[in-house]
């Protein structure tokens, strides 16, 4: 466990990470709907896209979701360094079970189980349910969850030991009037953290519920904490209107204080949008930056859900940042479309690209195979060094039930963004994963969304 | 050799990154400024000198009251116990929080320091010099030291912020704490020798 010299994933700054050698495995969270086998974590060679590793959790009915490393980058950070620790573990929480399980990767292709944290133990020691996003920071690890104990909230993190992987507590303090919960991340170096809104466990377990939409009743502000002493800063609030602010992305650099965040849908018009989280005379201030408009359709083509409507919204649900921070990814789940900006001026996002696939109306194919496709673009990452992109199509069993009711499928993608086309020797889908959906991917060694650099 | 000693191990503890240079550098990178690199490496210092000064002063005047072998036996049994829970215990120093105030800098390095038994590394130093020195060679011992570290603390930060880069931490940064245990037992294990001197 205890190296010689640093783990050489670890980069003191994103500069450095940009060089990083590409990886060579991906490692995909891949759940059972009905819940009657196992979900799994499906290792893929990131060259052929070949499934070339496999581990079945030990229980039924987690629908994993999203996962991190069990240490990264951040262990070089000044005040606290102890970078002689391995990445290694992948911290993997079941987002409907509420167990949180430890897998080891070294010296194998299939991860091995080695912990697994009982909801109960989540519950007692931090008082949360529904485990969602994990990053590796400074003090321990930290993961954001959805729901309270045996409650619908507030939903908040935890703070896990990254060493021993126990449950420490709850990482609030003083939460002000912070209650819906989802995304979170940080400005590492400059003591802020930020986090999103979703909605509780009964918001979200059995689909989107159209009246809770349209009342405007899902997350849509933004809450700014001060990261050392866990208080509650400032909420932003996008307008109600902007339901379901989800993944945050903030600048690699840490010397920067903005960041993006990508909006679901507006009830207005269905379109779904960008929104730049940055300071302004000492205060923390948004604006719409990115505004993708939804795709009017005939009525036939749509699923139950959206035909009152006769329009497919782009329901942007995953936005990914370049280590750089000079290019932001876009999936647009419902439209079927992956979109790439420069966000070189970040207030002022150019569109630099963008691929069909997939889609609720488009049903685009992969150049690979000719057959129309369910499912979107929807969980969306980047290599450290910023030339591969990894798409996997399935939003969270409820939701994709709902959107794609003839059957979501399963599939990943990669995108080579040197001319932004997609890679055809890489195309897992259907029996590649085993009857199962595919959700978050995490790339060996580190990726655009799962390291924090302590030097600009 | 006693002088030696001691800035031998004040150039050891100013090598380590955890001690307070990488933060020095940290600083002055984050607001592109050498100046506020400069200001942190002497709070840095301080805060070295205040945990160190604590634990020599201390033995110091303990060993004007219950004489050098004792004093030696006791700092020894000390230092090999905590160093072996260094080299066991995979814990590590918890900290979060970048923005500090210079007094809260060196508020952090007293911490980090003493978390680390930066002072104990001395005690055999101490515990050999005799006793009836009332602190005044304790202090002396720490002060000493406290500027060796800084010196080589400060040469390191201005050198890596102007000229190095951080890069040289993926492949320089040899495990120190694991050193450092070994150091602490060491110096156990020397002050537990009759009749040695540093």
């Amino acid at each position: 466990m205890t190296l010689w010299t640093p783990d050489p994933t670890f980069y003191p700054s994103p500069r450095d990470a940009r060089e990083a050698p590409p990886e060579t495995r991906a490692y995909i969270a891949a759940f059972d709907r009905k819940g009657e086998r196992p979900d799994a974590l499906a290792v893929l060679d990131t060259e052929t896209g070949q499934v070339i590793g496999w581990t079945d959790l030990p229980n039924k009915g987690d629908e994993l979701h999203h996962f991190g490393w069990n240490a990264c980058s951040s262990a070089l950070c000044p005040y606290a360094p102890h970078p002689h620790v391995e990445r290694r573990y992948l911290i993997v929480p079941g987002l409907r079970s509420s167990r949180i399980y430890v897998y080891d990767t070294k010296d194998r292709v299939s991860p091995e189980l080695v912990k697994v944290i009982e909801p109960e133990e989540l519950g007692k020691r931090a008082g949360y349910s529904r485990p969602h996003t994990v990053h590796c920071g400074p003090e321990g690890l930290y993961v954001s969850a959805l729901g309270g104990y045996g409650d619908e909230g507030p939903g908040g993190i935890a703070v896990l030991d990254h060493t021993s992987f126990n449950v420490l507590g709850r990482w609030e303090v003083d939460r002000g009037p912070q209650y819906l919960a989802y995304d979170f991340w940080w400005h590492i170096n400059h003591d802020v953290l930020v986090t999103s809104e979703w909605g509780t466990p009964s918001m979200i377990e059995d689909g989107v519920v159209g009246e809770l939409l349209l009342g405007r009743k899902y997350g849509h502000k933004l809450h700014f904490w001060d990261l050392r002493k866990r208080r509650h800063l400032q909420e932003v609030d996008l307008g109600d209107q902007y339901q379901m602010p989800l993944e945050l992305r903030p600048a690699h650099d840490p010397t920067q204080k903005y960041g993006f965040v990508g909006v679901v849908t507006s009830v207005e018009d269905l379109s779904a949008s960008v929104w730049l989280w940055h300071e302004e005379g000492g205060k923390w201030a948004v604006r719409k930056v990115i505004d993708i408009p939804a795709e009017p359709a005939p009525v036939e083509s749509l699923p139950e859900v959206l035909k009152p409507f006769g329009a497919v919204p782009p329901l942007v649900t995953d936005i990914a940042l370049s280590v750089d921070d000079q290019k932001l990814y876009v999936s647009a789940w419902g439209t079927g479309e992956i979109k790439q900006f420069d966000v070189s001026d970040p207030f002022k996002p150019v569109e630099t690209g963008s691929l069909r696939i997939g889609g609720i109306v488009g049903r685009t194919p992969h150049p690979a195979a000719p057959q129309a496709l369910a499912g979107g673009p929807q969980m969306v990452e980047v290599s450290r060094d910023g030339e591969r992109v990894y798409l996997t199509n399935s939003l969270y069993g409820a939701w994709d039930d709902q959107f794609y009711p003839d059957g979501v499928g399963a599939w990943a993608a990669k995108i080579n963004t040197d001319g932004f086309t997609f890679d055809e020797r890489f195309f897992p889908h259907g029996e590649d994963f085993r009857g199962l959906r595919p959700h978050q991917v995490r790339l060996q060694g580190g990726d655009a969304s799962s390291d924090s650099y302590c030097y600009p | 050799m006693t002088l030696t000693a001691v800035l031998l191990l004040g150039a050891f503890h100013g090598v380590n990154p955890a001690m307070g240079w990488l933060f020095a550098v940290a600083r002055g990178l984050q607001e592109r400024s050498r100046d506020r690199l400069l200001q942190s490496l002497p709070m840095i210092a301080l805060g070295h000198l205040a945990s160190v000064a604590m634990v020599t002063v201390a033995a110091d005047v303990t060993g004007s009251l219950v004489g050098g072998t004792a004093l030696a036996i006791g700092c020894g049994v000390l230092l090999v116990g905590y160093g072996l829970w260094r080299l066991l215990s995979r814990r590590h120093f918890r900290w979060v929080g970048m923005r500090l105030s210079l007094p809260q800098l060196a508020g952090w390095s007293f911490l980090m320091s003493s978390v680390h038994g930066a002072g104990l590394m001395l005690l055999p130093v101490v515990a050999r010099s005799g006793g009836h020195h009332h602190g005044s060679l304790g202090l002396m011992i720490a002060l000493i030291h406290t500027l060796a570290m800084f010196v080589v603390a400060g040469v390191i930060a201005v050198a890596v912020y102007e000229f190095i880069g951080l890069r040289i931490l993926r492949s320089a940064w040899i495990n120190l704490d694991r050193v450092w245990a070994f150091a602490l037992v060491g110096a156990g294990v020397f002050a537990l020798i009759p009749g040695n001197t540093y």
